[in-house]
């Protein structure tokens, strides 16, 4: 029985699926990297497990649906220390990071960031980030902790090319502990130990900021779960300090790699290996709306020329939502037309503590893509009915200031 | 074969494993939720007998219980659904019977003995949180005959599955 495999989560998450007995193994848990947080996550009660190189708390003492739902009716603090934070400097730095992504840079404000995607010449992703282009004159990049290598081996090839060509342009990766907290009561926690006011941080906006008496620290509004919440990215050495201080406040839990998952799925929001990856471009992936519209007429990013074309034409697949009841639905499931014919698999799916039912995205055939086709799963032999559904499946609260 | 990678891919999503050691929260491993005295009365009765892959099976009657251990359904975590066989349907000793899934994980079932499931156990269908509630009562899964009552032998008591634990948890 215990060839169990869990789904974890995002921001952070490295593709890999393997058995439970064997990686857990304390010999292997030696070589795996640790968070500022990881001695206070075994003090807390986190049942840490190996996740993209990093032993990672998968779950602390309450059950995985319990910290899913309390997220969704409180708050929970996530460790995502383990993503790559990267700072990019000089006066060239956004013509830089647009030589490399996709989204509009350069139009941001002052401090407001978007979620943008590294592509390869074919139009692949090779990652998704966020960016934040802030008004201390350096951009502040977030990105996966799976991808961390491959992005800041990415990042420093064109770095290389673009500093050749005479631009200015550098690169810094941080060491910073990287803290979220996630759900309706984030800004009324944060609140108490903040003086900056948190009405005005608005989603997808950041600001350096004391926090709790912590000097330095970069608060972002953004997340992972379809909730209001934060970011805070903290020097390394107060991330306890941190953490602690948040969870003096009773609506304040810990959560693990487990719900952080499930809630990214019922928000809809991509997991890098599963649902996005070097073989999907942004068109395949619904993510046409990170493409920045001058960028689709200056086709002056990595594929452009791949991906361009697809906005107006067609691809022959597109990633969709799916809605089904009975068994679960998990990655690889293969999505069935009403006759029986394979039309794509599934990337991600989870029974959803929120709706009772089973949630999942996938890759299906174009012609099967609109909200409403009734389609079919086969889940372990057996052929279930699924709809394909708009997403995000719950209702996200993002904090808009409206 | 297909049906079994079929399985194993259903399950395998991306993934980190499941904590099935913790090390992180010292507790007894073993919590049976019946009197420990079970382990000194007649073998003829009903002591628990355990598989490598966490399924426990009770014989009583000449019919056999199946569920899983307390270890399984913790690291199992809140189970949300049960696939169980179809009466009637026949077993070798550890042929894949069925899965239990929780919201992060799907986990196969595998048959301790060779035999007939004659039950499952319908009150999983609308409550399968009874998998975690109390796995050794109200949360088995199946009943089934006992073809090849040696095979018994081969399984552990619950002094060595208890010693078993330790050595995967270490």
């Amino acid at each position: 029985m215990i060839l169990l495999r869990i789904t974890a989560n995002r921001w952070g998450f490295l593709r890999g699926a393997f058995d439970v007995g064997c990686r857990l193994a304390s010999t292997s848990e030696g070589a795996l990297k640790r968070t500022p947080l990881y001695e206070f996550h075994r003090d807390q009660g986190g049942k840490m497990v190996e996740f993209a190189g990093w032993s990672m708390p998968v779950q602390y003492k309450d059950s995985h649906i319990s910290s899913h739902l309390h997220t969704r009716q409180h708050c929970s603090i996530f460790d995502v220390s383990h993503m790559l934070q990267t700072k990019v400097h000089g006066k060239d730095g956004v013509k830089f990071m647009e030589s490399m992504v996709v989204g509009d840079i350069a139009e941001l404000k002052d401090n407001q960031g978007t979620l943008s995607l590294f592509t390869n010449e074919k139009g692949g992703i090779i990652d998704d980030l966020i960016v934040t282009k802030t008004d201390l004159g350096y951009l502040y990049v977030v990105s996966n902790a799976g991808c961390a290598e491959k992005d800041s081996a990415h990042m420093q090839a064109k770095l290389r090319e673009f500093k050749a060509a005479g631009h200015d342009a550098d690169l810094e990766f941080l060491d910073y502990a990287l803290i979220a907290l996630q759900g309706p009561a984030s800004a009324r926690v944060l609140q108490a130990g903040m003086c900056d006011d948190l009405t005005k941080l608005t989603f997808m906006t950041s600001r350096i900021s004391k926090v709790f008496g912590i000097p330095e620290c970069r608060v972002t509004r953004c997340g992972y779960t379809g909730e209001d919440g934060v970011e805070i990215s903290v020097p390394a050495k107060h991330a306890v300090q941190l953490a602690e201080s948040l969870l003096k406040d009773n609506a304040v839990k810990m959560a693990g790699l487990g719900a952080r998952d499930s809630l990214r799925l019922e928000a809809g929001l991509c997991l890098y290996g599963n649902d996005i990856d070097e073989n999907t471009t942004p068109v395949e992936a619904s993510l046409v709306w990170t493409i920045g519209k001058r960028r689709r007429t200056t086709l002056d990013f990595p594929g452009a020329s791949v991906v361009v074309p697809q906005i107006k034409g067609k691809t022959t697949r597109k990633r969709v939502g799916l809605l089904s009841e009975g068994p679960p639905v998990r990655q690889h499931t293969p999505i069935l037309s009403p006759e029986g014919k394979v039309i794509g698999e599934v990337t991600s799916g989870c029974p959803s503590p929120c709706l009772k039912q089973n949630v999942a995205m996938g890759y299906v055939e174009t012609e099967f893509s609109k909200v409403g086709t009734p389609v079919k799963v086969e889940v372990r032999k057996k052929v279930v009915d699924a709809v394909v559904s708009k997403m995000p499946f719950v209702p996200t609260r993002y904090y808009t200031g409206k | 074969m297909a049906m079994r990678a079929a399985f194993r891919c259903a399950s395998a999503n991306f993934a980190a494993a499941l904590p099935l050691r913790s090390r992180v929260v010292p507790q007894p491993v073993y919590r049976l939720s019946w009197p420990r005295t079970l382990t000194t009365s007649s073998p003829l009765s009903s002591a628990l007998k355990f598989t490598d892959k966490h399924e426990w099976v009770r014989v009583e009657n000449g019919i056999g219980t199946v569920g899983i251990s307390n270890y399984a359904q913790d690291a199992l975590g809140d189970v949300v659904y049960c696939g169980l066989p179809e009466v009637g349907t026949k077993l070798n000793k550890m042929d894949e019977f069925g899965a239990l899934e929780s919201v992060k994980a799907a986990s196969e079932l595998y048959s301790p003995l060779s035999g007939e499931v004659t039950e499952i156990n319908k009150a999983l269908t609308e409550n399968p949180g009874l998998v975690n509630k109390s796995c050794y009562g109200d949360g088995w899964l199946i009943k089934m005959t006992i073809d090849s009552p040696a095979e018994l032998d081969e399984l552990m008591d619950e002094d060595s599955y208890e010693k078993y634990i330790k050595s995967i948890e270490n």
